[in-house]
């Protein structure tokens, strides 16, 4: 059964992920924890493929794996290199918020549709609508790309404008990055 | 002997395939995983790939701060403009609706509007994301020197 091979190949991928999170929580290095999330956001694009969620996949690889790390790096590089040791009591805060949220997930799970249900809400109502009008009304091969640009076209211009607004909060605290030192600029005034 | 050779020379030979690539993902949006948002970040990427390999003021040089400004606001624009269009284009005499692509091309039994339209709004996408990574890399590398190997 192909289908059993690809949930083994499942939760190796999950349990590859648990271990790369239990490694950047041990880690004090900052460089080695930037470049270990890095792994897990390709890692976790790899399970989304394996899910049959591609274009979700390639988001992940190219904006988490990619994009993130090299900005994750620029943040480090104004930072220190090592982050400090927190106190004993610091753990067991930081542990009781974690078993309190771990909790209320696994009490959550009964509710969820097992996977691959076809009576799941994801795959009844709107979204079997979409895949049947598709072909018709857009003529386009990937439904994805449909529901994204044209039957949710003004969702997909909110988010450009939202895009647009980080930058634009980004450079009101950071400045424009034009490489001149402030002084050199009052200088000019 | 400059230091990083087989990085510099490989990068090279990379960089322009990379930005093919994601004109690649963004003109086959359509037909198979990616879009103008994936294909923004890409070409992004190839960008700051040069910028770390040959340094900030290579990078500025080749993509000026000013032009990624501009670029921001430039991709909204072709979105909302696209919407506008099919607004004033209509053919068959009644009103249409905004961002409704049917009215960019006359053969509605293919819905070669809705791949036109679809294409338009996904580029103003494209063009937004990769001038607003590279606006937010600009702005946390400009604050630094560029990376030195001691920094490892």
């Amino acid at each position: 059964m192909p289908s059993d091979l690809t949930q083994y190949l499942d939760y190796a991928l999950i349990a590859m992920l648990l271990a790369v999170g239990f490694a950047i929580v041990r880690l004090r290095n900052l460089f080695a924890v930037v470049m270990l999330t890095g792994v897990y956001s390709l890692l976790s694009a790899a399970w989304f493929v394996s899910l049959d969620a591609v274009d979700v996949a390639f988001t992940e690889a190219a904006v988490g794996a990619g994009i993130s790390t090299v900005l994750m790096l620029g943040a480090m590089l104004l930072t220190a290199r090592e982050s400090e040791p927190a106190g004993k009591k610091r753990h067991w805060a930081a542990f009781a918020v974690v078993a309190a949220a771990g909790a209320a997930l696994f009490f959550a799970i009964p509710d969820m549709p097992v996977y691959g249900d076809p009576d799941s809400p994801a795959n009844s109502y709107v979204g079997m609508d979409y895949m049947d009008r598709t072909p018709n009304e857009i003529a386009v091969p990937n439904v994805v790309t449909a529901v994204l640009a044209s039957y949710r076209g003004y969702d997909t211009m909110g988010e450009t404008v939202v895009v647009f607004s980080a930058a634009l909060g980004v450079m009101l605290l950071l400045g424009f990055g034009t490489g001149r030192r402030e002084e050199d600029e009052e200088d000019e005034l | 002997m400059s230091p990083h050779l087989i990085l510099r020379i490989v990068s090279k030979l990379l960089i322009p395939l990379i930005v093919v690539f994601g004109f690649y993902v963004h003109f086959h949006g359509d037909f198979g995983p990616g879009g103008g948002f994936q294909a923004g970040v890409i070409i992004a990427v190839a960008v700051i790939l040069y910028a770390l390999i040959f340094g900030m003021d290579e990078a500025r040089r080749a993509v000026p701060p000013v032009a990624v400004r501009y670029g921001a606001a430039l991709g909204v624009l072709i979105y909302v403009g696209t919407g506008v269009l099919t607004m004033f284009m209509n053919g068959a005499g009644e009103p249409l609706n905004f961002l409704d692509y049917d009215a960019l091309h006359p053969d509605q039994s293919h819905h070669s509007g809705q791949h036109y339209g679809i294409l338009l709004v996904e580029l103003g996408v494209l063009t937004t994301v990769t001038s607003v990574m590279l606006a937010i890399f600009y702005a946390f590398a400009g604050r630094v020197p560029d990376i030195k190997d001691e920094d490892w």
